[in-house]
């Protein structure tokens, strides 16, 4: 198997995809010829030609908007937002149409169409490119939305994606990109390549969407995250010595609830993590869902653990991300609730 | 160099465009420059862009004050009598259903209704331009589309109703019709987003290989929107095939059409910045919407891009059955308004061919007066919004996703279906 980072990864599910059904369409800002400012899609157009991969005008509500006539058409457009925090032009786009093109003309219309973004923080990418909008998706009924955390996922659950009869939001966490960034921001950057889930299968396969990964096995409590925070959670629960169970949720609606049920009714404890912004942020959701399903075995009230309520700040980045010293303090704090 | 200083200058004031007349006041058009018939130039379907500039600060029109079609455009028509008799009764079908459907809505057998009285010919003229396969991009004011393609009235009133037999099933706003057969794609009710969707749709058939073309429909308001804009620049920047059409029928519900356009003199003239080809048009003759629309069409099957065509017309009618527009413009205005009626225009042009009278014309209108009176008692009899069949609240669940999601399975539960 090849070790990849999550760029290759995502380069090579597109590949795979364009390779095998020529309906598959890739633009978006600086996509084509230059290959994405990440380099997600480079050598695709040299590959596949200028009409399957191409640059677009800055505009990206245009960039969805041609999208859903492309998909309506019976293309698969896999387009690309330089950064979620330009995602907002595209919103009404992404909402009023993509989201209900099925539903308003009950099935003669619908838009199988992949919006990959790159989201969260961790680059210094100041207020406008770092944000972590997924809870604007998940609020729209109609919409997918998908956060990998590592390269393996990220091309089986893109390529699931793409397959997708229905639109997909793909936020590919920007600090994941080259390495499985656990939040120590002090210490030296780890490489995909000496990471297992960075071994990624030749060819075609996927991850189905809407089924979540345990990526540590434990019984004091359960930790429910996505993305980035994964990571973080992981050496959270090295640094403070608690036996969590860690849920990498990968899909955040559909929502795998079979596996969040059976993990939270064993260990009887809940913490919720995200890189969003905590007020009305998709842990809300969680701990909704948590409560109602898994009340009876709850030992503690039910934790967040997420970015401040504040623009996302540029010189205090590290003061703002949820980082695994907070992370372990309320693992510490919820295992000790009698 | 020296500092500009702010003192000598006086304030500044900030413009906001009036109407030259609200209620009370005279209705006055003299200022609308119009064209004689047959007088503007018909170029060559791929000519320079830059070389037709003039034709979009002109008004394009083929039928005279005496009933005769001249000039150019009326040369380059290949059309028969009973083509446009087709034409003239397709014209007819949409205003009586347009009575209809506006009563029925005073009736309280729908909650919502948008008539296109004045504004017949647009929808009903440009649909003949098209191919099967080709894919109009809707505002809510072009059922002529849909009239001219054959698609049934009948459908078309049990949506209004949203009855047991709304092929929405009865989860739109009346007159936010779909049907992909009839290269009618499903009416958002969001203003502008469409205009972008069209593009897409054309980059895609282009993408393809393909022969088919779309078109792109807008009012003279929403051409503000950002993604009108964003039409442009990506039909501009891939040569797309589509056709971008503006509707300027004067109003946006109560805002006069100068709130929209600005400096920029004319609607069609928002073209020019693009490169795209760009023509103004009498949106109230038959023919001339035929040969500009064809005109258009040509361009985008030879892949030469697209065209702008901002059709010049009047909304005689309110935006829609929740506004009065005597509250915002003369009651005269209607009738003032220069270009005159546009069912009106192609009977006199059909009666002055030999091909027409005014009795063949009122037993015309009697007879799809009765057709239609008929298909709304049937239709009726199905259900209106408050009476009735309707489609199964279970149904409210389905096509959200193409298979349903654990959660929405279980609220369908929840709300007992």
């Amino acid at each position: 198997m090849a070790r990849m980072t999550m760029i290759e990864a995502i380069r090579d599910a597109l590949d795979v995809a364009m390779g095998a059904d020529p309906a598959v369409v890739v633009f978006g800002e600086d996509v084509g010829y230059f290959g994405g400012v990440f380099r997600c899609t480079a050598g695709l157009q040299a590959k596949y030609g200028k009409t399957r991969c191409f640059d677009t005008p800055i505009n990206e509500s245009g960039i969805v908007g041609a999208g859903i006539g492309m998909a309506a058409y019976g293309l698969k457009p896999v387009v690309e937002i330089q950064f979620a925090d330009y995602m907002y032009p595209a919103y009404d786009q992404i909402v009023s149409e993509a989201a209900r093109l099925r539903y308003r003309s009950a099935g003669e219309f619908t838009c199988p169409m992949v919006i990959r973004m790159p989201t969260g923080g961790g680059i210094f990418g100041g207020q406008t490119h770092s944000q972590s909008p997924e809870a604007l998706f998940t609020h729209v009924t109609g919409l997918k939305t998908v956060v990998p955390s590592n390269p393996r996922d990220a091309k089986g659950l893109l390529m699931a994606a793409i397959e997708d009869p229905d639109p997909v939001i793909f936020m590919e966490p920007k600090r994941l990109y080259n390495g499985p960034f656990d939040g120590h921001h002090d210490r030296p950057v780890t490489a995909w390549k000496s990471h297992e889930l960075g071994e990624v299968p030749e060819g075609h396969y996927t991850v189905p969407l809407g089924k979540a990964a345990v990526r540590r096995q434990g019984r004091a409590v359960t930790v429910l995250t996505y993305g980035t925070m994964v990571h973080v959670a992981l050496a959270a629960a090295a640094d403070c010595g608690v036996d969590a169970e860690v849920i990498d949720l990968r899909t955040l609606l559909p929502l795998d609830m079979e596996t969040i049920v059976t993990s939270v009714n064993k260990t009887g404890r809940c913490l919720i993590l995200h890189e969003a912004t905590l007020t009305s942020g998709y842990g809300a959701e969680l701990a909704a869902l948590v409560q109602a399903e898994c009340f009876w075995h709850l030992e503690a009230p039910i934790r967040r653990v997420a970015g401040w309520d504040t623009p996302y700040p540029h010189v205090h980045e590290w003061s703002y991300f949820p980082g695994p010293a907070r992370v372990a303090e309320a693992l510490r704090q919820l295992v000790e609730v009698a | 160099m020296q500092r500009p200083d702010p003192d000598d200058y006086p304030p500044l004031g900030l413009v906001v465009p009036e109407p030259e007349v609200r209620p009370g006041g005279q209705p006055d058009f003299s200022h609308v420059a119009i064209a004689r018939a047959g007088s503007v130039r018909r170029p060559e379907v791929d000519a320079d862009p830059q070389a037709m500039r003039d034709l979009a600060f002109t008004i394009i029109r083929v039928l005279n004050r005496e009933g005769q079609a001249v000039g150019p455009w009326a040369e380059a028509l290949e059309i028969t009598p009973d083509d446009l008799l087709e034409g003239l009764r397709h014209m007819m079908t949409l205003r009586i259903y347009d009575a209809r459907m506006l009563n029925a809505q005073r009736q309280q057998k729908t909650s919502f209704y948008m008539q296109h009285l004045g504004e017949e010919a647009i929808s009903c003229g440009f649909q003949r331009a098209l191919a099967p396969g080709d894919m109009n991009f809707p505002t809510y004011r072009q059922a002529g589309l849909l009239i001219a393609a054959g698609y049934p009235i009948s459908s078309m009133m049990n949506q209004v109703f949203s009855n047991a037999q709304d092929p929405m099933r009865g989860r739109q706003l009346p007159v936010c019709y779909s049907s992909k057969a009839h290269g009618f794609f499903t009416v958002s009710g969001n203003l502008a987003t469409q205009y972008i969707q069209a593009v897409g749709w054309a980059m895609a058939s282009a993408i393809s290989g393909d022969r088919r073309i779309s078109a792109a429909w807008i009012g003279d308001g929403s051409t503000a929107e950002s993604d009108f804009h964003a039409a442009l620049v990506f039909a501009s920047t891939y040569k797309a095939p589509v056709i971008l059409n503006i509707v300027n029928n004067q109003w946006a519900i109560s805002t006069f059409q100068g709130i929209a356009r600005g400096g920029s003199g004319t609607f069609a003239a928002r073209g020019h910045g693009f490169g795209i080809p760009s023509l103004r048009v009498d949106g109230n003759d038959y023919l001339a919407v035929l040969a500009v629309a064809g005109w258009a069409a040509e361009r985008a099957r030879r892949n030469l891009g697209p065209t702008l065509i901002e059709y010049v017309t009047y909304r005689a009618g309110g935006h829609s059955t929740s506004d009065d527009p005597s509250a915002y413009r003369p009651a005269e205005e209607s009738a003032a308004w220069p270009l005159g009626d546009p069912i009106l225009r192609l009977k006199n042009h059909l009666i002055a061919l030999g091909h027409w009278s005014d009795e063949r014309h009122q037993q015309a209108e009697a007879q799809i007066l009765a057709e239609i009176t008929e298909m709304q008692k049937r239709a009726e009899a199905i259900g209106t919004l408050h009476h009735g069949q309707h489609p199964s609240p279970a149904d409210m669940f389905e096509d959200v996703y193409a298979e349903m999601p654990p959660h929405l399975l279980k609220q369908r539960h929840e709300a007992g279906f």
